[in-house]
This record gives C-alpha cells, structure tokens and sequence, in this order.
C-alpha cells in the first residue's frame, strides 16, 4: 500500500446567499459538501465532474486559496486549513497549481525566466547563474528551448505555454501538483505532448498529482484511482477498473456513456444505450438522491470502492451486477 | 412540389486568403466538398487549420475588405462566392442556418431570448407577430425547452449553456433550412449536454432533411454522427472518405498519428502518441510540397509528391500525396 500524502476529510465549502432588507446571509451554496478523498505518493488521482461540480473548489481549497467552511485537510499529521499550519510546513512550496487557461495564468508582461523563477524565489536563494541554471533545467524537463527564457508569454503556441506552466508547477519540487483541467483547452496531438510530459515528470520526481478534469479518456490514461462529483458530493470513487468497468451509480453510468467513442461499427447500440441511461437517470430521481435532491453519503462496496447509494440499494446493484456477468 | 435535387451544396476549388501585413495567405487552400440531403458532413481538424474558414466562406460572413474568397460555392446552382449582400440576407438564416460555438457570444446579452428567435422570422418570413410568438413556441418545443412560454421572455444569462444551445438551434432551424452549418456546436459543453445536443441535430436533420456540415476538433463528435468526412490539416483536406472507412482505414499519415494520440486505448500505461513538430503558421505555410512533411521527417522526401493532389484510392475515399503509401510510424519518438 501506498504512502498517502494528503488526506481531506469532510470538506465543505460554503458560499453564503444574502438577500432581503438587510442582506443577511439567507442560505447557503454548497459548493462542496461532505468531500473526503486520500491521494497517494506518486500517484495521479482523478477528480472527475461537470460544470458546477465543486471539483475545481476541491482543487482550490486543497491549494489553499479557497476558504474552507469546516472539515479537514491532513499533511504530515498537520491540519493546512489552517494559514498558520501552511506558513509552518512550507505547504505553498510542496502543492503546487497547474491552471487551465495558459494565457491568464502567466503573466504577460513577464519573461519566461522571471515566470519560472519566481516561485524559486519565494523559497530558496538562489544566485542569479543557479537560478538561471535551474530554469534552463525545468525548460529542458518539458523539452522547451533554452532561448525560451528570454521570451514573453504570447510568443508561445497554446500547448508550449501549458507546457511553461507544468515547468513552474515543477520549480519547486513539490510533492503534489494540482493540475485543473491541464488540457481541456488543447488540441488534441498537443495534449498528447503535455500529458507525456506530466507522466515522465511524475515518474522522475514522484509528484502525486491530483488531476481534475470533465474529461473521462484522459483521467483514464492518467489516473489509477479516481473520484466522481455532482452536486458538490462525491457519487462513486474507486480504482480506475471499478469505475470504468463496473460503475454503480447512475451518475458515474450516465457520464461514462455520453463520451463519444471513436467506434462506427457500434455506434446506433451506443446512441441506445446512452438513452437508455439517461431514462433511467431521469426516471428515478429518487433512487438515486435523497429528498432534497443531494447525493447520499458513500457506502463501501469493495475494497476501494465506494458509492452514493443507500445499502439496501448497493446490494441490489451488486445483485444486478452478478447476474450480469 | 418540385423535385428536389439531393446535392445541395457543391464546393468547388475553393480558396479563402486573409490579408495579413498587406498580403493575402490561404487560410482554405483549394477546398473541395459536396454536401447531400440526409447528410452529415463533418470537417474536423485542429486550431488554425481552415475549418472555421471554410463556414465562414459559405455563409458570407468575413471581413469583405481584407478577405479574398475565389473558387465557387454551388447552391442550388447559386454561386455563393461574390454574391450581392441583398441576394445574400435572403439566404443567409433561411436557407443557410448557423449554430455557433459560444452560445452566450451569438446571443444578444439586451434581448428576450424568445425574441431573438422571432427576429429571424421577421425578416425571413411574413408572419404576423402573433404567428410568430407560436411558432418559436412550436420551435423551442422542437429544441426540447422545458417550458418554452416561460423560456420565451427570459434574457440569455438565465439559462444554462445547454439550454442556451438549444435556443441557437432553435434559431437556426427557425426558418427551415435545407443547410445548417454547425461550427463547433458542442465545445463549450458538458459531456451529457454535448450527447443530448448531437441527438437534437440528428433528431431536427431527419424530420426536415437538411443537410449538415459538423465542424468539430472532436474525433468521437465525429464517429458518433458524421456520414461523411473531411480531415483537415494547414488549410487544406488530406483525408475525405465517409466515417467507416476515416476511422477504419485511414490511410493520410496525419489522419493515423491523429487517432493514435487519442487518450482511449486500453493500453493505460504507454505514452500518448504524439507528431513531432508545430503546425505551420499561416504566413509561413510551405507553398511547396507537402505540408505535412515537416511532421514525419524520418518519411524520405521521394515518398511525398512534389505537387501534392488529392487521389481518389478507393471509390470516395480520397487522401492527398501518395506518401500514405510508404508511411510507418517511428519507432520510438525521442524527445520533442
């Protein structure tokens, strides 16, 4: 078993409605409610979800940029909701952020070596030939050139510049890397390029990754375990064989189904199906969440697997799940 | 009723330059396609490689100043290409229809998303407005609005994406055109919105049996409801056959190394496979050879034609160069 690094336990996080005459806080979104998840050293973790999900609040609120409204986030025995416990462990320096949006994450009137080193410099001192070198170094780990340094954000096509922000992620050798939807706005041959690059990375530093995206083809070839998010509660989480092979809820059923597969011959069976699914989703509401609409809470099913259902309800499933194999 | 004929779009040397710094550059190079009634043709490729061009040809919508549209664009044995604006608003909306990417952009952020469909019958149609009002009524019914009297007098930031979607469906379909053309309908969505979307095309193209260009980056977009397709790489086409043979047996190289750097294969473990080099920009598009040469240098410069043409291999599978013929993937990609 895996070392784990990070262990969140019930993370919620709030945001409060105001509204009336004297705009007190009326109720609240629960962005996220009731999230726990363990990553491992040197593993990618999946965090799967659409729009509105929570998963990129979970992200933030790992890193430490999100307010945490209660609940816990473990490293090295430390609770880090805590600004206090961050500053103390040099928590900023071990999790580190890779962004979707290249363009808006670098800054444009920077050059690339002062975007790379700046989080070096929040950390070590460094003189100004080593960070020059470690700079050049992280360039060559995403296979940049070495005139990059000198040169601004917008010379550089979409995927290169997701690839200078992986090298600052890397800068400071962190130990878990955030990454939220690294890829999504990348063509397809480019986020070839810079997935290779965040496995090669992680194999040769053991960066644990927690990789957060709506993408299922992509968390599937990078991630071993993953978790799935709607409605900000996790609905099925396990080992990639338990979600892609046999999904419980109707959730996880739902989204596996609506990916396009690159499958002609099949396809009008695979239109069926997925209506099929999402009849079901759309019948049983109330089979699959409780009165007010949210997920219910987690129950084991094996191992590592585990789902939103009610137990009764997990035993039916499993019995359905046999009689089909 | 007049008979009429399946092929309603027939596009023919097609070329597209944009003026950049006083020149003109083939943003399209020589593009040839047809579109049939009851067809879904889809024109997939990456960012930047002329597929948006080619919509933005048909429908006239480019900057007339700084663009050069030449080569003919047959509708109805109307050329499109260099057709007088007047001529044009009449088709453009009626019997051309368009579906944009960004819903929240091609609506009007000011306007009642009920009377922004019934725009499009005002000017394209002598309905009186209470005939309006039911038809788009009729047409968010169509689109699968939930509640379309309430979603009539609702502003466009009220709604979803998924729903604002629909509402530009709804827009495009209003006036019952025999072609829609649909650039990238399903980028900005959800998985599950993205599926329901493509069976709401589907669904609209088998009741009124027009004819659909599908413009998408997307492989399983395509595989999941094109009958034709057009592979798109620098400007031009490399690859053009219907969806079984494209996914089957590709047969351009770039067509191939595209597929292979999906993330979808079983094989979780091994690198994605990835094509070496950048796409050319377009002031610096090589005039002569193959452009795609410069991808897969270890294939020896003889294999690829000097002029390269697109060759019909099978009956209506069409692939540009004759390199396909040699093509082998590298062993092992080293570095970049």
């Amino acid at each position: 078993m895996a070392k784990e690094i990070i262990q969140v336990k019930n993370l919620k996080v709030h945001y409060p409605i105001r509204s009336g005459f004297w705009n007190r806080i009326t109720d609240y979104v629960r962005a996220v409610d009731d999230v726990s998840i363990t990553i491992n050293e040197g593993e990618t973790y999946g965090l799967i979800g659409e729009s509105g999900s929570g998963k990129s609040t979970t992200g933030k609120a790992i890193v430490g940029v999100e307010q945490v409204t209660s609940g816990q986030i473990i490293y090295k025995g430390v609770d880090i909701t805590k600004a206090k416990n961050r500053r103390r462990l040099n928590y900023n320096k071990d999790v580190q952020m890779i962004f979707q949006d290249s363009m808006s994450s670098l800054n444009p009137r920077k050059r690339i070596e002062d975007i790379i080193a700046e989080p070096i410099r929040n950390f070590e001192n460094l003189t100004t030939d080593q960070e020059r070198d470690r700079v050049q170094e992280l360039l060559d780990i995403v296979g940049m050139p070495s005139d990059a340094i000198y040169k601004f954000p917008h010379e550089f096509s979409g995927g290169q510049r997701q690839r200078i922000g992986v090298a600052r992620a890397v800068a400071t050798k962190p130990r878990l890397i955030v990454a939220d939807e690294p890829t999504s706005a990348l063509d397809l041959s480019v986020q070839a390029q810079v997935l290779n690059f965040m496995k090669h990375i992680q194999q040769q530093y053991n960066i644990a990754y927690l990789f957060i995206s709506h993408d299922l083809g992509v968390v599937k070839h990078m991630s071993e375990n993953l978790a799935i998010m709607h409605r900000g509660r996790l609905v099925e989480i396990g080992s990639r064989k338990d979600i892609y092979k046999h999904p419980m809820h109707i959730y996880t059923k739902r989204l596996l189904s609506a990916i396009p597969v690159v499958d002609v011959e099949h396809r009008e069976e695979n239109k069926k199906h997925r209506q099929e699914v999402e009849q079901e989703f759309r019948n049983d509401q109330g089979k699959w969440y409780d009165k007010s609409g949210r997920v219910f809470p987690l129950q084991q099913v094996s191992g590592d697997h585990w789902v939103a259902l009610p137990k009764d309800e997990v035993e039916q499933e499993e019995l359905k799940e046999k009689g089909r194999d | 009723m007049e008979k009429q004929s399946d092929l309603l779009l027939d596009i023919q040397h097609l070329h597209t330059a944009y003026r950049l710094q006083g020149k003109f550059y083939d943003a399209a190079d020589d593009i040839n396609i047809t579109l049939k009634r009851d067809e879904i043709l889809s024109v997939v490729g990456e960012s930047g490689c002329g597929k948006s061009t080619i919509a933005a040809s048909i429908i006239g919508l480019y900057d007339h100043k700084n663009t050069k549209v030449t080569g003919d664009i047959l509708y109805n044995e109307l050329n499109l290409v260099g057709l007088n604006e007047a001529l044009f608003d009449k088709i453009r909306g009626n019997k051309i229809g368009m579906i944009f990417q960004d819903p929240l952009a091609s609506l009007n952020p000011l306007m009642r998303v009920g009377d922004q469909v019934a725009e499009t019958l005002y000017y394209h149609t002598d309905m009186n407005e209470k005939e309006r009002h039911s038809r788009v009524i009729e047409l968010f019914n169509q689109v699968g609005m939930p509640k379309p009297e309430e979603t009539y007098a609702m502003y466009p930031f009220e709604l979803s994406g998924g729903l604002r979607q629909r509402i530009v469906i709804a827009m495009a379909i209003a006036c019952k055109p025999e072609i829609i053309i649909a650039d990238e309908p399903t980028t900005a969505l959800d998985v599950t919105i993205q599926a329901q979307i493509l069976d709401l095309l589907e669904d609209i193209q088998r009741q009124s049996h027009s004819g659909i260009i599908l413009i998408t980056h997307d492989l399983g977009v395509v595989a999941e409801t094109a009958d034709q397709v057009a592979v798109m790489y620098a400007g031009q086409i490399v690859e053009k056959a219907d969806v079984k043979t494209i996914f089957e047996h590709p047969l351009h190289p770039y067509t191939r190394s595209l597929l292979n750097s999906m993330p979808q294969s079983e094989d979780e473990e091994e690198d994605l496979h990835v094509i070496q080099g950048t796409v050319p920009s377009l002031q610096n598009m090589p005039h002569e050879g193959d452009r795609f040469a410069a991808r897969i240098p270890w294939i020896p410069e003889s294999a690829h034609e000097k002029e390269p043409v697109m060759h019909e291999v099978e009956p209506n599978h069409w692939v540009r160069c004759t390199c396909w013929k040699t093509f082998h993937f590298q062993d092992k990609v080293s570095g970049d």
